[in-house]
């Protein structure tokens, strides 16, 4: 772990993006606390331009408070980002493993299907799934991991392929072990590294989906999100530009230091690439 | 064997290999939106008003929605393959013709970005490369960095805010200005639409642009390291011809297979684009499509995306073959 610390500490722009990110995390922890109103609530007069009339970010057509739906907003990227990443990767992970370790039909069937998923437009067949289980938190974390777990699956299919024939998954299958332990307690810990840094990038393009998802109105109704935000906001470009900026620049900013992180870690987690810059 | 005859086989071998993923994403979609609740006879009737259920049974009848699944998944293949997609509930029109009507914007829109980010991700990924870890490298990587973070339909607005409202260089959207040529081949015609096409396109391709630019970057400097280069070094080439010769063609290849793996996610952004800029193209139907609940209008929207990529993939296979011999037809 200090090891670890000390190669990820090398990469500066790496600790910048966890900097930036903890601060996202903080401000999402904190929102109920800083705008402890829903920020749904109609907060003062309409239309204020930042700065004005008590708004720190300026406020949209119903009165709302820009600044209060980024803080609250923040809670729902994140989480969704999470929920959804972790729902791709473990699925992918086990399909994953499962085609490469075992090979033959269900190696097949994977990668048929992970060849249709390549071809289908992903961001629109997410956008279908949201449309039919009809938008809610649930619904989003399910499309986003629909379309996200194939290159998971991918990628650790690949690993057991490489790992499943070397000389310590022979030396387990003769003392007998079995096929899950050598799956979960064998392989799968040799692999972590790539699982974990294909996971890191993947809540970075998991926000992205979400925010498109709820600019199109197919958000949670009864969420705050940044997508909705400036879904909202799009009408009144023309009188109160603000309502749609800040939450762009907060998605951008919060995307931008999930990649930076993870580029980190892939540069701490991955010695053969560590030499290379 | 002679080349043109193997070409031809493999280019046949990938026509095969795609018909089943095109076939498996017809049936899957075709689940899919039969999982909705509520089909088009519903949002008819909640559009009219009232209708009676003796109504509502008719229609469903009219349009076979009261069939087994399995019937209506059979008689919709039978009609994909004789080129009939159905029929549009709502624009009273055949779904083929719809879709066809909108094809052309999205394909222009797409076209042009694809020319817009290749070319440019290659020029700024050359120029990253040559100038390795110099203040030009770290501002390319920078704009690679963020542009890569930032949300198309941010930019688009942002575009619409700076560009179109503040400046009036652009329109804020559509294709053309309502109604003022008629005919499309006409200059006056051809100048205006491609004046509202600059903002789409510009917003559509920075995200690919970045992609390109780290690939071409990342793909030079592999290059770079090869031992052909260390041969042609001490043949006594300058370094110039060693780059802009040898390096680049090389370089090229994973550059023009992406732009191919990327036409499924492109037709995904034109879907946020289209609908930031009103773009009248397939994006923006499918998401009209969606709201109507008009199964068969989505169906036909996805097929023909899928048969979009299948084609641009096979193409960029065919490309890609030509181009490095090496990956020739095993």
């Amino acid at each position: 772990m200090v090891q670890f610390w000390r190669l990820f500490r090398r990469n500066r722009s790496a600790v910048l993006g966890l900097v930036i990110l903890g601060l996202v995390i903080l401000m999402a922890a904190t929102a109920h606390l800083i705008f402890p109103d829903d920020p749904f609530r109609l907060a003062g007069r309409s239309m204020s331009p930042p700065g004005e009339n008590g708004f720190l970010l300026g406020s949209d057509s119903l009165g709302r408070d820009v600044a209060a739906g980024i803080a609250h907003g923040a809670k729902t990227s994140l989480l969704i980002g999470l929920m959804a990443t972790l729902v791709a990767v473990g699925l992918g992970t086990l399909m994953g493993g499962l085609a490469g370790y075992y090979g033959g039909l269900i190696d097949d069937i994977l990668m048929r299907v992970t060849e249709m998923f390549q071809t289908i437009p992903s961001f629109v067949f997410a956008i279908l799934l949201v449309a039919i289980m009809k938008p809610s938190i649930e619904s989003i974390v399910i499309a986003i991991a629909v379309v996200s777990w194939p290159a998971v699956a991918r990628l650790v299919r690949g690993e057991f392929l490489s790992l499943r024939g070397r000389e310590f998954v022979q030396a387990c299958h003769t003392l007998g072990m079995s096929d899950a332990r050598i799956i979960l307690r064998e392989i799968l810990p040799n692999c972590l590294s790539p699982i974990i840094v294909i996971g890191s990038l993947m809540v970075a393009t998991a926000i992205l989906i979400e925010s498109g998802l709820a600019f199109l109105g197919l958000g949670d109704p009864n969420i705050m999100s940044w997508g909705f935000q400036i879904g909202a906001g799009r009408t009144l470009l023309r009188s109160a530009w603000w309502v749609c900026t800040f939450p762009g620049i907060a998605i951008l900013i919060t995307v931008l230091a999930i990649n930076l992180v993870g580029e980190g870690l892939n540069d701490a987690l991955n010695p053969r690439l560590r030499e290379r810059t | 064997m002679s080349r043109t005859a193997k070409r031809l086989r493999y280019v046949l071998k990938r026509l095969l290999q795609a018909i089943p993923i095109v076939l498996m994403i017809v049936v899957v979609n075709f689940f899919l939106l039969h999982m909705a609740e509520g089909d088009a006879v519903d949002v008819l009737a909640g559009e009219a008003g009232s209708a009676t259920p003796e109504y509502m049974a008719e229609l469903r009848a009219k349009f076979g929605l009261d069939q087994p699944l399995p019937v209506q998944l059979f008689v919709y293949l039978k009609n994909v393959l004789s080129f009939d997609l159905g029929y549009s509930f709502r624009h009273e029109m055949p779904v083929l013709e719809l879709v066809m009507d909108r094809f052309w914007p999205t394909l222009l829109l797409m076209v042009s970005t694809i020319l817009l980010a290749v070319g440019f991700g290659i020029v700024l990924g050359l120029l990253a490369a040559t100038g390795l870890n110099t203040w030009r490298d770290t501002l390319i990587s920078i704009f690679a960095l963020v542009t890569y973070a930032t949300p198309l339909f941010w930019v688009g607005l942002m575009f619409i805010v700076i560009f179109a409202l503040n400046l009036g260089w652009f329109p804020t959207s559509g294709m053309k200005n309502v109604a003022a040529f008629n005919d499309t081949w006409s200059w006056a015609n051809i100048k205006d639409v491609a004046h509202h096409l600059v903002l789409p396109t510009i917003t559509l391709s920075l995200f690919y642009l970045a992609l390109y630019t780290r690939l071409m970057r990342a793909s030079m400097l592999e290059q770079a390291g090869m031992d052909y280069v260390t041969t042609a070094r001490a043949k006594g080439l300058t370094e110039n011809r060693i780059m802009f010769v040898h390096v680049l063609r090389n370089a090229l290849l994973p550059v023009v297979t992406m732009a191919g793996v990327q036409v499924g996610a492109l037709i995904g952004g034109s879907v946020i684009v289209e609908s930031v800029f009103a773009w009248p193209g397939l994006g923006m139907l499918a998401f009209e499509a969606l709201f109507a609940r008009d199964l068969n209008l989505l169906l036909g929207i996805f097929l023909l995306s899928a048969l979009l990529v299948v084609a641009v993939n096979l193409v960029v296979d065919i490309i890609y073959s030509s181009l490095d011999p090496r990956i020739e037809v095993s």
